[in-house]
C-alpha cells in the first residue's frame, strides 16, 4: 500500500513542474511574441491612453451612442471583475419586468420608433460583458443617434454598415457589430 | 435551423470524424510504448519522472494496486489544491492580493478539479491568484484527465487481454497521457486561442478611463458584509458614479486550452467560456468545441484497435453520435423558437440575417443561439461543464437537453477517459440484457460476462442516480438547500436537481442562479462529486481486472455481434432505458412542469 507513495510524491512534482510552470510560462512567451496585442488584452487607445478593450462591453446610457447590451453585473452594470448572466429562467417574473423596462427606456430616449426591438437589445448577455450587439440592434438605433448629434441619417447608417462584422469566414458564429468601436468611430466623425 | 445553423454543425462534427481516426492510432501508439518519431523529443520528460519516482515502465499492476496508485495521486491533488488556495495570500504571483480562499470553498474547489468536475462556486477573476490558477488548477486540469484517460486503457486491456491479472501501470499511462497527449494538444490549442484575443499574460488588472461614465445604485453594506434592508425589506443602496472599468488578465489561454482538452470545464472567469476573454470570436468557439470532442471521440477508435477490431470502436462512436443529433436537435429547436412570454411584449425574436433571435438572455451576440444550443449539448454530453452561455435562463426544454445528458451519465462522446469506460459498462449491461432475453450466457469481445463483472456494472450505473436524487430531496427539505435557490417555482427545483446532477456526474455547469456558494451546497457538492468520481473508478477497474483474468472464446452460433446496428440501437435503448427510468420523475417536476407553466402564460396574454 505505501510502496506506492514514492512515484506519488514525485511524479505529482514533476509533473507540476511541468504542466504548472513550465506550459504556461512557455506559452506566454510565445504568446506575447506571436501575438503581443491579442495577448495583453486587445486594448483599444485614443490619443495613445487606453479606453478599453475591444472584447470588454462598456455601458452607454447617452442617446448620442449607441447602447451595448445589457448587463446583469454587480453593482453596475459590464463590470469586469464580476462577469456573469442575469442567471433569470425563462418564466421568472422578473425576466419580463426586467425586459419591460428596457423596453420602456429604449421607447423614452426615442419616442418615434416603432420598429419591434431586437431581441439582444433588451436582454442581458451571458458574461455581462457583451462587447457587441446585433446588426439589427445598432440599425435599430441609428435614428436616435443620428438625432442626438445631429447627423444625416444615412451617415450613420453607412457607420454601422462598416462595421458589421460578418461571420467568420462567411460561416461560423453571428453577424455583430463591436459597440465600442463604432462609438469611437462616432466621435471621430467631423462635427456636422 | 438555417442553413447556417445545419452548416456550422456539420462543419464541426465533419472536423471531429476526420481527427477521430489519426489521433486515435496516435493514442493507440502512445499508450503501446510505440512513440511516433515526431514526439520523442519530449521523452526526456517522461524518463525523468520513471527515474526519479523509481517507476518500472514494465512493472505491471493488478487491478487494486492500479486503483490505490490513482487514489493516492488524486489524494495528493487535493491536499496541494486545498493548500495553494489558503496560503495564495503570502506566495507569488498574485498582483491582485487576493487572500486565502474560505476553507469550505477551497475545499470544495479542491475536490472539484481533482474530480474533474471544475464545478466553479468561486469567481475566479476576483478570487484565484495567477500561481493558483497555474500551479492549483491547470496542473489539476492535466492530471484528472490524464487518470481519466488512464482507467479507460485500463478497462480497454480487461477487454484485449486474457487470463492475466494485471491491467497495466497506472503511472506510465497517466504519465504518457499527460505528457504526449494532452501537453502537445494544448500548446496548440493555446497559441490559436490567443491569436483570436485569449488573454496570455502575468500584467496586474487594468483600470481605464471608460467612453461614458456609468451611474448605478450601489447596495449599502453593514459591518459585517451584509446587505442593509429597510422596513420593507428592499435593499438601501446609494447612487453612485464612475468612469472606470478595470480589465482583468492572467494566463488564460493555457488553462482555457486545457480546460476544453480535459473535458474539465472550469474557467479562469466567472463566466466561463461566455467571457469575451476566453472565447472571443466564433473561431476559438469553433475550435473550444471540437477540443471538448476530440479526445472522447478518437479514444472509441483507440478501443477498437486495442481490442483489435477498429468495428468496435465505430459502434460505440455511431451511438453516442446518435444520441448526440436527437439532444442537439431538441436544444436548437428551443432556443430557437425563443420565449413566448417575451413574445407578448412586442419584441423581435425573429432569426433574421441582421440578427440571431430566439431566446437570447444568458448569451453572446456573436455566438446567438445556434452556438449557444451547440456548445451546451456538446459540454453536457462530455463532462466537460464549460458553459458559453448560461443554462439557468435556457428555454425549460432547452434546459432539460444539458440536463438529461448529463444524468444519462454523460457517455455520448463522455469526459476523456470517463465518457468511454461509461459506455462500455453499459455496453456490458445491453449484452447481458441481450443475453437474458434469448437465455444464453452474455459475452462481449470474446469474454463471458459473469455475475462479478454484472455487479461492478450495476454498481458503477446505480450509484449515480442514488447521489443526484437523494442529493437533491435532502437539499430541498432543509432550510440551507432551499435559501440557495434563485428562481422561482418549478425552474428552482431544477436549479438544485441541476447541481446534484452536474456534481456527481463531473460536469460543473450549472444553472448558476443557484447560491452554491455557501458552507451547505460547498460541502454537499463536495461529497456528491467525491464519490460521483471514485465510487466509479474503482468498480470499472474492478470490472478490467475481473475481465483481464478470463479466458478468451471464440465466437461461436450464438454470440450475438457488437459491430452491427442492431447492438448500436440496442446499447442505445439500454442508456436511454437505464436514464429515463431513473430520472423521468425529477425531471417532471422540473424543466418539464416548467414547460407547461410556460406555454399556458402565454396563452393567458392577450394580443392586441
Amino acid at each position: 500500500m505505501f510502496k506506492d507513495l514514492r512515484p506519488t510524491l514525485v511524479s505529482f512534482a514533476l509533473l507540476t513542474l511541468i504542466v504548472g510552470i513550465g506550459y504556461p510560462f512557455v506559452m506566454t512567451g510565445l504568446s506575447q511574441w506571436l501575438f503581443p496585442d491579442q495577448a495583453n488584452g486587445s486594448l483599444l487607445l485614443r490619443n495613445g491612453t487606453p479606453v478599453g478593450s475591444s472584447l470588454i462591453g462598456q455601458p452607454f446610457s447617452g442617446a448620442g451612442y449607441f447602447w451595448s447590451r445589457p448587463s446583469a453585473t454587480a453593482p453596475m452594470p459590464d463590470n469586469a471583475l464580476a462577469s456573469g448572466g442575469s442567471n433569470l429562467g425563462p418564466t421568472n417574473p422578473a425576466l419580463a419586468d426586467a425586459v419591460k423596462a428596457r423596453i420602456h427606456a429604449l421607447q423614452a430616449a426615442d419616442p418615434n420608433n416603432t420598429a419591434p426591438i431586437p431581441i439582444d437589445l433588451v436582454t442581458a448577455s451571458a458574461s455581462g460583458l457583451d462587447p457587441h450587439i446585433s446588426p439589427a440592434a445598432a440599425l435599430y438605433q441609428a435614428q436616435r443617434v443620428a438625432r442626438a448629434r445631429g447627423l444625416p441619417l444615412g451617415t450613420v447608417r453607412a457607420l454601422i454598415r462598416r462595421h458589421i462584422e460578418a461571420r467568420q469566414f462567411g460561416v461560423l458564429g453571428e453577424a455583430r457589430v463591436n459597440v465600442l468601436e463604432l462609438n469611437l468611430a462616432l466621435d471621430a466623425l467631423p462635427h456636422s | 435551423m438555417t442553413t447556417n445553423g445545419l452548416l456550422q454543425i456539420g462543419l464541426l462534427l465533419g472536423a471531429l470524424f476526420a481527427l477521430v481516426k489519426p489521433l486515435g492510432i496516435y493514442m493507440t501508439r502512445i499508450y503501446q510504448g510505440d512513440l511516433p518519431a515526431f514526439i520523442r523529443w519530449l521523452s526526456p520528460l517522461e524518463h525523468i519522472c520513471y527515474r526519479a519516482g523509481g517507476i518500472k515502465a514494465d512493472d505491471e499492476m493488478g487491478w487494486p494496486r492500479y486503483a490505490m496508485s490513482l487514489l493516492w495521486f488524486s489524494l495528493s491533488g487535493v491536499l496541494a489544491v486545498y493548500a495553494i488556495q489558503r496560503l495564495q495570500g503570502a506566495l507569488p504571483l498574485n498582483p491582485q492580493h487576493f487572500g486565502a480562499v474560505s476553507p469550505d470553498s477551497a475545499l470544495n474547489t479542491a475536490i472539484s478539479f481533482v474530480t474533474n468536475t471544475n464545478w466553479q462556486g468561486y469567481a475566479g477573476e476576483s478570487t484565484m491568484s495567477y500561481l493558483t490558477q497555474m500551479v492549483a488548477l491547470t496542473v489539476q486540469n492535466f492530471f484528472s484527465a490524464a487518470s481519466g484517460m488512464a482507467v479507460a486503457i485500463a478497462l480497454i486491456r480487461g477487454f484485449a487481454r486474457h487470463a492475466t491479472d494485471s491491467i497495466g501501470n497506472f503511472w506510465v499511462d497517466m504519465t504518457r497521457s499527460t505528457i504526449y497527449i494532452l501537453l502537445p494538444l494544448s500548446m496548440v490549442l493555446t497559441l490559436a486561442l490567443a491569436s483570436q484575443g485569449v488573454v496570455q499574460n502575468f500584467s496586474p488588472y487594468q483600470t481605464i478611463q471608460m467612453v461614458e461614465t456609468v451611474r448605478y445604485d450601489n447596495p449599502r453594506i453593514d459591518a459585517n458584509g451584509n446587505p442593509i434592508r429597510d422596513a420593507a425589506g428592499n435593499p438601501v443602496t446609494d447612487r453612485l458614479s464612475t468612469r472606470e472599468q478595470t480589465i482583468p488578465f492572467g494566463p488564460v489561454a493555457s488553462q482555457e486550452a486545457i480546460k476544453e482538452l480535459g473535458t474539465n470545464g472550469g474557467g479562469t472567469f466567472n463566466a466561463n467560456s461566455a467571457h469575451p476573454f476566453e472565447n472571443p470570436t466564433p473561431l476559438s468557439n469553433f475550435l473550444q468545441m471540437l477540443a471538448i470532442l476530440l479526445i472522447p471521440g478518437a479514444l472509441c477508435y483507440t478501443f477498437g484497435r486495442m481490442v483489435g477490431d477498429t468495428r468496435q470502436g465505430w459502434a460505440i462512436l455511431a451511438a453516442m453520435t446518435l444520441v448526440f443529433a436527437c439532444m442537439l436537435s431538441v436544444a436548437e429547436f428551443a432556443e430557437t423558437a425563443g420565449n413566448p412570454v417575451l413574445a407578448a411584449l412586442g419584441i423581435d425574436q425573429s432569426v433574421t440575417p441582421e440578427q440571431s433571435g430566439g431566446n437570447m438572455e444568458g448569451k453572446e451576440t456573436r455566438f446567438g443561439t445556434v452556438n449557444s444550443a451547440l456548445f451546451a449539448t456538446i459540454t453536457t454530453s462530455t463532462s466537460c461543464g464549460a458553459v458559453n452561455s448560461m443554462h439557468d435562463s435556457f428555454t425549460p426544454l432547452g434546459g432539460l437537453v444539458p440536463l438529461v445528458n448529463i444524468q444519462l451519465g454523460e457517455v455520448i462522446f463522455g469526459g476523456v477517459g470517463s465518457g468511454l469506460y461509461a459506455m462500455l459498462v453499459y455496453a456490458v449491461i445491453a449484452v447481458f440484457i441481450a443475453g437474458l432475453m434469448i437465455g444464453r450466457t452474455p459475452e462481449y469481445l470474446g469474454k463471458k460476462i459473469e455475475s462479478f463483472d454484472i455487479k461492478m456494472a450495476s454498481l458503477t450505473i446505480l450509484i449515480p442516480p442514488l447521489l443526484i436524487l437523494c442529493g437533491t430531496a435532502i437539499s430541498v427539505m432543509v432550510d440551507a438547500g432551499r435559501a440557495g435557490v434563485a428562481n422561482p417555482g418549478a425552474h428552482g427545483f431544477s436549479e438544485i436537481l441541476y447541481a446534484f446532477s452536474s456534481a456527481v456526474g463531473n460536469n460543473g455547469s450549472a444553472f448558476a442562479g443557484l447560491s452554491a456558494n455557501t458552507p451547505f451546497y460547498n460541502i454537499a457538492l463536495a461529497v456528491a462529486m467525491f464519490f460521483g468520481r471514485f465510487w466509479l473508478i474503482i468498480p470499472v477497474l474492478a470490472l478490467a481486472g475481473s475481465l483481464a483474468g478470463k479466458k478468451r472464446i471464440a465466437p461461436g452460433a450464438g454470440t450475438m455481434p457488437t459491430h452491427t446496428p442492431l447492438f448500436v440501437m440496442l446499447l442505445i435503448g439500454t442508456v436511454t432505458l437505464v436514464g429515463a427510468l431513473t430520472f423521468v420523475p425529477a425531471l417532471g417536476l422540473g424543466p418539464i412542469a416548467e414547460q407547461f407553466t410556460m406555454t399556458s402564460a402565454h396563452q393567458e396574454i392577450p394580443h392586441d
